[in-house]
């Protein structure tokens, strides 16, 4: 698992170096609903050929900066342009794909009926046999949206996407709720696109997901970019360590040890999370002499999330 | 800032007008396509309206006893067709509006270059295609099983009035689609539809109604179509029509209006 992220990862720094021109961005943006602010002055930036994950948890922002790139939303503050023009227009519109969280899609058309009627509101629409090939749905063209499976369903969803053959991709959590292999399935989609010389910005909580297919990935959360890199060198920013032990000593003066992140109960033990795992060792060691059970786990990109994600929501 | 950007969408250029007219007749028509094989649209806006006139209009019509100077089968098919019309004009335009915008589906749409007036354009056309089919049914059951004469002429003039009647309607369903929840919509649309088809006589004839709800059927929208409707059959109460089509076009431009405003609360929650 870790050596395929590892591998997944130097995939993506090679990637990165081809990056292009910047043809979406946010500058200086922020939007408020209300009382919250979803996002705070952010500053990011699409480029020409690359595959970028916006990283977060639920609630960071990530579904309201592609909106705001959808032009489905206006910054509250800043500024975003898509090909250089506001993404209200339809001009710029018919250059950009989307797929979306959706609760319900007209569930008695079938999915070839789908897909014409969203062809035609583009001025190249790609031909359905291809776009069917893309999305993996063949044999499924005749089926109404009611009887597909939550993965076919994602498919058609993403098929409504890539119809227009739009030169970016906007994808909002496209594998949120589907299962191990559904999700693999549309990861192969994806990098079908990125063959196809798209660019793609894909949000996503699921760290692997970024992993797997960004050539950048952004960690976004509370409204702000909090680290941005190839998942490689998000994974080299926090040299993270897990440690998991069966000690008598108190949670909190566990939690209160220098260089813990984040302690939390296992079983009959508990499971520490640290910057480095050697000082913390040597202090449980020295309080507790009946420590046992000791288990030291170098920390994956899931645990450089919830570091960096952690330490931003000041739970340390 | 607040000003909505869907009027620029077409005005842009970004397509000729043929593709746009293609877009308009696909959205009408993949609308059409959903809405039919929906089965508890299309099955109950059509059947409650025919079930109505062969119940009361062919099994129990008492056929020595006219109603506003005609049979009572003819009397109920500008009644019932008045109606039907009400019943697939909300139905199609407004539980479809409250659920796809309300469960995400209008955002997925509004992301791509659709031009929106399209969107809204489709569900009138809906309301008012099962419109005509619900008043040519009724037309055929009428005349085949219950005697009843029109010329083809009237005949055409009772379906291009009902058929025009479903556009206040579909108006207000917007307007309702705006203002309903996803899960609510079905529930408040028969809330609104069934006491004011009852109040305006479209179930039982107006002048068996009590005097004082005559005297309200005047406020209620669904009693000027369905007068405009019996008027060609001779069995209106002899009103000036113009009266009734003027209360359906200030009715129709409130029910606009307040479907802009609806429109415009959406759009600010998110272009605010």
């Amino acid at each position: 698992m870790i050596a395929a992220l590892e591998e997944a990862g130097e995939l993506g720094a090679k990637k990165s170096e081809y990056g292009g021109a910047v043809i979406a961005s946010l500058r200086r943006a922020s939007k408020n609903f209300g009382d919250v602010q979803a996002l705070r002055n952010v500053d990011f930036a699409v480029r020409a050929g690359e595959l970028v994950a916006l990283l977060g948890p639920n609630g960071a922002g990530k579904t309201t900066a592609v909106k705001l790139f959808l032009g489905l939303a206006r910054p509250t503050t800043g500024a975003v342009s898509v090909f250089g023009g506001n993404p209200i227009h339809a001009e710029v519109r018919t250059r950009i794909g989307a797929m979306l969280q959706v609760a319900k899609v007209p569930e008695t058309l079938r999915v070839k009926e789908h897909i014409d009627l969203f062809s035609s509101y583009y001025p190249r629409p790609l031909p359905l046999a291809e776009i069917l090939t893309l999305a993996g749905l063949q044999d499924l063209k005749d089926r109404e949206f009611g009887e597909l499976s939550g993965g076919q369903r994602q498919r058609v969803l993403f098929a409504l996407a890539l119809c227009g053959d739009p030169d970016i991709l906007f994808l909002d959590e496209p594998t949120v709720g589907l299962d191990v292999e559904a999700r693999r399935g549309l990861w192969e989609e994806i990098r079908k696109l990125i063959a196809r010389g798209k660019t793609v910005l894909l949000t996503t909580h699921y760290l692997e997901e970024a992993d797997a297919l960004a050539d950048r990935v952004v960690v976004i959360n509370r409204g702000e970019i909090i680290a941005e890199g190839t998942p490689a060198e998000i994974k080299a920013s926090t040299t993270g360590r897990r440690i998991r032990c069966v000690t008598s000593l108190d949670i909190e003066t566990v939690r209160g040890l220098p260089g813990v992140i984040e302690v939390r109960t296992d079983r009959e033990g508990l499971e520490i999370r640290a910057s480095a795992a050697e000082p913390i060792l040597r202090e449980l060691l020295m309080r507790d002499a009946e420590l046992s059970s000791i288990e030291v786990t170098s920390a994956g990109l899931e645990e450089a999330f919830l570091a960096l994600t952690g330490a931003n929501n000041g739970t340390i | 800032m607040a000003t909505a950007p869907l009027t620029l969408v077409d005005s842009s250029g970004v397509r000729p007008l043929s593709q746009t007219l293609k877009i308009y007749f696909k959205e009408a028509k993949y609308e059409f396509l959903t809405r039919l094989r929906l089965r508890a649209y299309s099955i109950s806006t059509i059947s409650f309206p025919l079930m109505f006139y062969v119940l009361f209009g062919l099994v129990l019509n008492p056929k020595e006893a006219p109603v506003g100077g005609v049979g009572i089968a003819t009397y109920l098919i500008p009644s019932y067709g008045t109606f039907g019309v009400i019943g697939a004009s909300l139905f199609g335009t407004a539980s479809g509006l409250a659920a796809e915008r309300g469960l995400g589906w209008l955002q997925v749409k509004r992301a791509s270059p659709m031009p929106p007036f399209a969107y809204f354009a489709a569900k009138v056309a809906l309301g008012m295609t099962f419109s005509c089919i619900v008043v040519v049914l009724l037309l055929l059951l009428g005349v085949t099983f219950g005697g009843v004469h029109l010329s083809f002429l009237d005949a055409a003039k009772l379906v291009a009035i009902l058929v025009a009647g479903s556009l206040p309607f579909c108006a207000m369903g917007l307007a309702i689609g705006y203002f309903v929840g996803p899960n609510s919509a079905v529930a408040t649309i028969n809330l609104i539809y069934l006491p004011l088809s009852f109040g305006s006589g479209l179930w039982i004839p107006i002048m068996f109604l009590p005097k004082l709800m005559q005297q309200i059927a005047h406020f209620l929208p669904p009693y000027h179509l369905a007068q405009l409707a019996l008027s060609v059959v001779g069995a209106g109460q002899h009103e000036s029509n113009w009266i009734h089509w003027e209360a359906l076009i200030g009715f129709s431009l409130i029910c606009l209006g307040v479907a802009r405003l609806g429109f415009q609360r959406d759009e600010g929650k998110t272009y605010g």
